[in-house]
């Protein structure tokens, strides 16, 4: 959200595994999405297909993702239907990409860090961070 | 008061029991977001997971945070101009799948009213130090101008200038 400050001209819409915190941060067009990570089969299938129909539905012509894997499903839909798709890694990473990022990387989207030695210019670039 | 965080979804017993250990030192109110936890501190009041609104109305008032080394209890610090101590988990604990926090603390030691605790013997002095702090200045990523520069880019043109 921090790096989603102004666009004004753009329909926005924020899917988080935390509706509670968007809703609290003042952002009005929140899509939900069950939490999971890539070591749990059923919850990250449970997420693949909620993804699948948030992105279905709303046809985004741009996703931007700063992970993890709900936003990594989020991205891969994006993709497979025709979105510009960035990946963000978020500033947590700061030893290695995530998986998420890696596998972001590998279907073709745009991706930065947030760690300047973890950028290689070619496949993934450090453009700034948030902190 | 000092509010303590290990963010929700993970239990990290061992900073908050260090915790309750040096409650007493400060004779000041701790306040800890435990998580899943099956530990009852007994030198300061707890819940496994306070909401949102609650939770931000406990760090605008907390004169110190003491958390997980989490990225967004550091962003959510750093907005409130709060002073933080940081102690990392440990994968070889079983405290996180992996070590990133170590790496995450590594490169944030020595940021303006950042404290880092390696581990649970440099607690309290992280935490006197953090006290002694007081509120931070703002003071905005130096390069968080250019990352929106260039995410507001790709919106609109699809590539990464």
């Amino acid at each position: 959200m921090l790096l989603m400050q102004d666009f004004p001209s753009c329909d926005l819409r924020f899917a988080t595994t935390d509706s509670d915190q968007a809703a609290h941060s003042g952002k009005v067009k929140v899509l939900s999405l069950p939490d999971c990570n890539l070591t749990q089969p059923i919850n990250a299938l449970r997420c693949a297909v909620v993804s699948l129909g948030h992105v279905w539905r709303i046809r985004p012509h741009v996703v931007v993702s700063t992970g993890a894997a709900p936003g990594f499903f989020c991205i891969l839909w994006g993709r497979i239907l025709g979105a510009q798709v960035l990946w963000i890694d978020s500033i947590a990473n700061a030893e290695r990409i995530s998986l998420s990022g890696r596998l972001a990387m590998l279907v073709g989207a745009k991706c930065l860090t947030q760690w300047e030695h973890l950028a290689d210019d070619a496949h993934i670039q450090f453009r700034g961070s948030v902190l | 008061m000092i509010l303590i965080t290990v963010g929700m979804q993970l239990g990290f017993d061992r900073l908050i029991r260090a915790m309750d250990r040096i409650q007493p030192d400060f004779g000041i109110d701790f306040v800890a977001q435990t998580g899943p936890t099956s530990y009852v501190p007994s030198n300061m009041s707890s819940k496994a997971q306070f909401g949102p609104a609650e939770f931000e109305e406990l760090a605008s008032r907390a004169a110190l945070i003491v958390s997980h080394a989490g990225i967004g209890t550091v962003l959510l610090a750093r907005r409130l101009l709060k002073p933080i101590v940081l102690m990392p988990r440990r994968a070889g604990l079983g405290e996180h799948r992996n070590d990133h926090q170590l790496s995450t603390a590594a490169q944030l030691t020595g940021r303006r009213g950042i404290f880092v605790a390696v581990d649970e013997t440099e607690l309290r002095n992280a935490v006197t130090l953090g006290l002694a702090c007081g509120p931070i200045e703002h003071e905005i990523s130096p390069t968080l101008d250019r990352l929106q520069t260039v995410v507001a880019g790709f919106v609109t043109s699809g590539q990464l200038r």
